[in-house]
């Protein structure tokens, strides 16, 4: 019996023992004068998505030499408050969040915290909220998108000339996530960059309700190529669009990063943002006591939209020339992506739209986004996510569930 | 011989408490120095640390003990719902569906009522609303058990699919913007329907209420005479209705009060910590507090340290995780190796291993210590 009681003693001790240890090892890391950022992910490095965020972060981090915290598997509620308070109270100057369902927990937070400065990519809310320390971040990916497009136009042209499908069929099946403007705006990017070089292409498009769920997002892309599609693409963070193409041969153009690793014989090229000139800007901009953009759009001329390395064996002819053919008109201003000549909307063409910039529960239209015959997607003056949520014509919506 | 043969399985006398928690330190340290071999066989780290980790995933910050505290008190108060029900003999699995009607419930007051009548009505009347979606979950399979003797555990579970899917189906009703799935956070600007904060504190109120649904259902299964009416069903039905109790009334009546407490969790989770609305709010804890209720021997009391540990492996498990840029499934793994031993040890608490030579002494009442 006292034996017994020894050994619980002895054991609470060690564990004491052990509290007290790592707790001061923590507070000793924190350097004098120095920035320090904390990271808020939705999921870890399994997923694409957030696979690219990390990199970026580490990459901008380990160049400017500031100490990093990264924490995975936050979910979108009040976690990520908790999350993003705990990251202030470690010394943290700059805290970010990755996924859109994280912004009102991160403003919350904003708003006990004043002096940390707090950026979330994708949200809406920054350019309405006025919070001085509250800031908004996303890139124009829709030109990058558009670009991957091409390099499936030209895969779309060489299947119709090799006598593998008629014109009729060049049919494009996409998987998406959820049915609001950032996947509308990417898909329908995508399909206006294929349909630029494959003038019949046409585009079938289906929702998982998820950003990660790797069986819903196989299990569609199966459906669409059963369906007759004969290239895939998604918005979508898992390999599991990528896997079904690779299973059934079909040819697949990725986001967030090369899945060349997984799908050797039908990647063609994949679009991504590249997070790392974002967070240098803002960790440059904290060092040097300068505000933070309150709504920051990478281009292609920061360097934040950029394309992988095309395939090895899947694209086209030619495919990296056209890319970079395409890329230099974008950057030019001769062509835009949302030019309101190539496509229609119920058979009109798109004259007068008012977006819903401003998120609110109205979901009522308050900001006239045709500019100079062009949809002026993440513009100055409106916001940096997207509001593209045009449905044109030409794709087809199979399920609108989510 | 087969040595097997010499074996023997007995069943102990009561133990004494000193010493049934003697087995339980064993069987934990036991876990965490196998817990220990695991993770320098696989990942090569330090175990020490990994377990300094541990500790400070959950008590590692004023903040972390506050959250650590509030997610207890949820589970807690979970756990304590489903007790009556289990104690009754009714498995009640649908924890997670009540929680997530009454959740539902105090979201729909919160977006139709906040901001138009005053904020203490809507409270009230989300208060209301919570508790009585959560009995009213819990009726139904309540009902059919009562009247038609269905099963309840597949029943229960079943609910818990379909307030899943209301939920889903009003957060694309309610979600902002159009398509997101995300209802995000509810009256952010006005703060209508929110729960007040006791003392300034977030995280007090849960835990207040935690404790106070804690005394108060050890009151009500010890003292009261319903209390005793659910045991006596839980033993043995015809027991019951010999006496002349109507088993009916004790079922649907413990079901309501099962639910109803059900309700008040997801009143808290929508009302004070979330303020939203997601499909995964609960987080499966209707189904952890099975365990938590299981472990606790369906004891009020000791349902207090068994969601604390239940909550404290979760977050301690998180932080490994974190820290050392492991997987949440080798967390998980940990996590499992030690509920292993804490539930196996249980084992050894009711019964005791005897050693054939030995059975003489104990066929004599003599135990050997």
């Amino acid at each position: 019996m006292k034996k017994l009681i020894s050994v619980i003693i002895a054991c609470l001790m060690a564990f004491s023992l052990l509290a007290c240890d790592s707790a001061s090892a923590n507070n000793g890391t924190k350097a004098e004068g120095k920035v320090k950022v904390g990271f808020i992910f939705l999921h870890d490095e399994n997923s694409t998505y957030d696979l690219n965020f990390i990199n970026g972060a580490k990459d901008a981090c380990s160049k400017l030499g500031v100490e990093y915290v990264l924490k995975t598997n936050i979910p979108e509620g009040q976690e990520c408050y908790e999350a993003a308070c705990e990251l202030a109270d470690a010394g943290c100057d700059i805290v970010f969040a990755d996924s859109f369902g994280h912004e009102d927990y991160l403003i919350e937070a904003a708003k006990e915290y004043k002096d940390v400065q707090f950026c979330h990519a994708t949200g809406t809310k920054a350019h309405t909220e006025n919070l001085p320390n509250y800031h908004n971040a996303f890139a124009s990916i829709y030109e990058g998108r558009y670009l991957a497009g091409v390099a499936a136009g030209l895969k779309l042209n060489e299947m119709i000339a090799n006598g593998e499908i008629t014109e009729d069929q060049a049919k494009i099946g996409y998987v998406g996530a959820y049915t609001y403007a950032e996947v509308i705006s990417g898909y329908t990017s995508f399909f206006l960059g294929a349909r630029s070089i494959c003038p019949s292409a046409t585009m079938e498009v289906t929702f998982t309700g998820s950003w990660y769920d790797e069986t819903a997002e196989k299990e569609g892309a199966t459906k669409l190529i059963n369906n007759g599609c004969v290239l895939i693409s998604q918005h979508a963070d898992s390999m599991g669009a990528p896997t079904a193409c690779e299973n059934a041969g079909v040819p697949n153009i990725s986001y967030n990063g090369s899945t060349e690793s997984v799908a050797p014989n039908t990647f063609i090229v994949s679009s991504r943002i590249n997070w790392a000139p974002y967070f240098e800007e803002i960790i440059k901009d904290v060092q040097e006591g300068k505000a933070i953009p309150v709504d920051y759009t990478g281009t292609m001329e920061t360097g934040s939209v950029v394309l992988t390395e095309v395939g090895k064996l899947a694209p086209a002819a030619g495919t990296q020339a056209e890319i970079d053919k395409v890329k230099a008109e974008l950057q030019a201003g001769t062509r835009k992506v949302f030019d309101t000549t190539t496509f229609t909307v119920g058979g009109q063409a798109v004259t007068s739209y008012m977006a819903d910039v401003d998120s609110d529960a109205a979901y009522e239209g308050d900001h006239e986004v045709i500019v100079n015959g062009a949809f002026a997607e993440s513009a100055d003056g409106f916001r940096s996510a997207p509001y593209f949520d045009l449905r044109i014509d030409g794709i087809t919506l199979l399920d609108e569930q989510y | 011989m087969n040595p097997f043969k010499s074996f023997h399985i007995v069943k102990r006398d009561v133990l004494p408490w000193y010493k049934a928690w003697g087995v339980r330190a064993i069987a934990i340290i036991i876990a965490l120095i196998i817990c220990g071999i695991v993770t320098t066989i696989t990942t090569g780290l330090n175990p020490i640390s990994v377990y300094g980790a541990f500790f400070q995933g959950a008590f590692g910050s004023a903040r972390k003990i506050w959250i650590t505290l509030q997610n207890m008190s949820i589970l807690l108060i979970i756990a304590l719902a489903l007790t009556p029900a289990f104690k009754m003999r009714f498995w009640n699995i649908g924890g997670e569906g009540q929680v997530l009607a009454g959740a539902l419930a105090t979201a729909a007051c919160m977006i139709c009522l906040g901001g138009k009548l005053p904020n203490v009505v809507v409270i009230l009347i989300m208060t209301v609303a919570s508790v009585a979606a959560g009995a009213a979950w819990a009726f139904i399979p309540a009902f059919f058990k009562a009247k038609f003797n269905t099963n309840e555990t597949l029943s229960t579970l079943m609910m818990n699919y379909i307030a899943t899917q209301l939920v889903a189906f009003f957060t694309v009703v309610w979600e902002v913007p159009k398509g997101s799935f995300t209802v995000g956070i509810i009256n952010q600007s006005t703060n209508a329907g929110w729960l007040p904060q006791i003392f300034g504190s977030k995280y007090l109120l849960s835990i207040i209420v935690a404790l106070a649904i804690t005394a108060a259902m050890f009151v009500y299964l010890k003292y009261s005479k319903q209390g005793y009416e659910i045991s006596v069903v839980g033993e043995s039905e015809r027991t019951a209705k010999y006496v002349g109790m109507k088993t009916e009334k004790v079922i649907i009546r413990t079901m309501l009060l099962s639910g109803a407490v059900c309700g008040v969790a997801g009143l808290l989770l929508v009302g004070s910590i979330n303020h939203t609305i997601t499909t995964t709010i609960n987080n499966g804890q209707g189904f952890t507090a099975v365990m938590v209720s299981w472990l606790a021997k369906f004891n009020p009391i000791t349902m207090i340290f068994t969601s604390l540990l239940i909550i404290f492996l979760e977050r301690g498990a998180g932080e490994i995780s974190m820290n050392f840029g492991l997987n949440q499934s080798f967390a998980d793994i940990l996590t499992g190796i030690i509920l292993f031993f804490i539930i196996g040890c249980e084992f050894f608490i009711t019964y005791k291993v005897a050693v054939h030579k030995k059975k003489e002494k104990i066929a004599n009442g003599k135990e050997e210590k």
